[in-house]
């Protein structure tokens, strides 16, 4: 059985990132334990058991009404390190509304509720390993982990590849946003490449006229040279 | 071509109105599961001795009562319990709490105790947090070899035991951080 590669420095956050202050009681201090990759690693859940809707990648049609904000297309690829594409994995996200405000009890920004949206979605990719959302553009909100700190707007991605070692949760940025510098959940990622990666690219080849503008966002798994999938029909 | 794995970023507050919403996804034992069923009481505790308020988010990924995981890459996969969901989700509540209705795994490629692979998600963590849960008690866990990695003063940490009074309940607490701090694996 094939081990996945380990991670490369600087590529990941560190747990313990002071400038974003939840970690500091809540990053583990002592050093992780490797594990060699075995079965209980190198396999990981198939996702069939959250049906998935036949507008679940489209988060302005949750409602009667169209929600507020400025629609967008969010689209890309989930490949796997040889640049592959991962067919039947899950991909789900979340966000704030056009304000900066989650449908979520507890969260208080005195920013306005939008009724018709949720801000909720999911998708498996195809074949290709492509997905594609089309949304609204969330916006930037407080967030008190310092004097005056405004998180840059985000998507929260959610994703499973071909095995429990490749899980992902992760978020994607906007381009061109002037909070991205001051972010310290960003900045928790040292490599500047790598925090790039997380940053989308507008495109104009998914755009769509007098509709929506397209960002691209490619995400890559952990994982190489995957084992033919096999369908076993329950 | 060879591609650098996308960074990961936390979970955040608000995940549970998109991951979190089947609370089924707490039963991996459906009707007729074989095997020992169990439920499994996970609770999340900080670095200050405070429970997570009801913003960290359990995953669970494990073989079925015969050792078997339901994937490809699995020989015996063809062979696994229709009636068992190696997935489980969860979100804690308010003190920290979840809990699984599951079954005991069986042993996995021959030579590993009965295991449940971790993921632990919050806010306050920028990735995930991987850990294992073991059975207190049972004779398998002298041989494991993921076990015989971890400082034997340590390997308690990883142990669930079986709760006072409760017919079928193990408990295990997940410590992010300070005196008994969970042991976390690097993958």
């Amino acid at each position: 059985m094939n081990e996945y590669p380990r991670m490369k420095p600087g590529s990941q956050p560190e747990f313990l990132s002071p400038g974003y202050k939840s970690t500091i009681v809540r990053a583990p201090l002592r050093p992780l334990i490797a594990l060699p990759h075995t079965l209980s690693e190198l396999t990981g859940p198939v996702y069939g058991h959250n049906p998935i809707g036949p507008t679940d990648n489209d988060l302005t049609l949750h409602f009667a009404e169209p929600p507020q904000g400025e629609r967008i297309i969010v689209a890309g690829r989930i490949l796997d390190e040889d640049g592959k594409g991962v067919p039947n994995a899950m991909v789900e996200l979340w966000q704030a509304n056009a304000a900066g405000r989650y449908q979520h009890k507890r969260d208080n920004h005195p920013a306005p509720l939008d009724p018709n949206f949720l801000g909720a979605g999911r998708m498996i990719t195809d074949q290709d390993g492509n997905y594609r959302f089309v949304t609204i553009k969330p916006g930037a909100y407080p967030w008190r982990n310092h004097h005056n700190a405004w998180r840059p707007a985000h998507i929260h991605f959610s994703l499973f590849g071909t095995a429990f070692v490749s899980r992902l949760v992760t978020q994607m940025y906007f381009p061109n946003d002037p909070l991205l510098q001051l972010d310290p959940v960003l900045h928790s990622v040292r490599d500047k490449d790598a925090q790039e990666r997380l940053v989308s690219q507008f495109d104009l080849s998914m755009t769509e006229p007098e509709w929506a503008l397209g960002y691209r966002f490619d995400i890559v798994l952990r994982g190489r040279k995957a084992t033919p999938f096999e369908e076993h029909g329950k | 071509m060879n591609l650098t794995p996308s960074a990961s970023q936390t979970v955040g507050p608000f995940f549970h109105y998109a991951l979190t919403t089947n609370a089924a996804l707490g039963i991996l034992a459906g009707e007729g599961a074989q095997g020992e069923r169990l439920r499994l009481v996970f609770r999340v505790v900080d670095g200050e001795g405070a429970p997570t308020p009801a913003d960290s988010m359990i995953e669970l990924w494990q073989a079925d009562a015969h050792g078997r995981y339901g994937h490809a890459l699995d020989s015996q996969s063809c062979n696994a319990d229709p009636n068992f969901c190696g997935f489980g989700r969860l979100e804690t509540d308010s003190n920290g709490t979840c809990i699984f209705e599951t079954v005991k795994p069986g042993s996995c490629g021959g030579l590993q105790a009965p295991h449940i692979n971790v993921a632990v998600f919050a806010r306050g963590l920028l990735k995930q947090l991987h850990t294992r849960v073991y059975f207190d008690g049972e004779a398998l866990n002298a041989n494991d070899p993921v076990l015989a990695l971890v400082p034997e003063d340590r390997r308690t940490t990883l142990m669930a035991k079986p709760t006072p009074g409760q017919a079928n309940t193990w408990s295990i607490e997940i410590r992010l951080q300070g005196e008994a701090e969970t042991v976390f694996f690097d993958l």
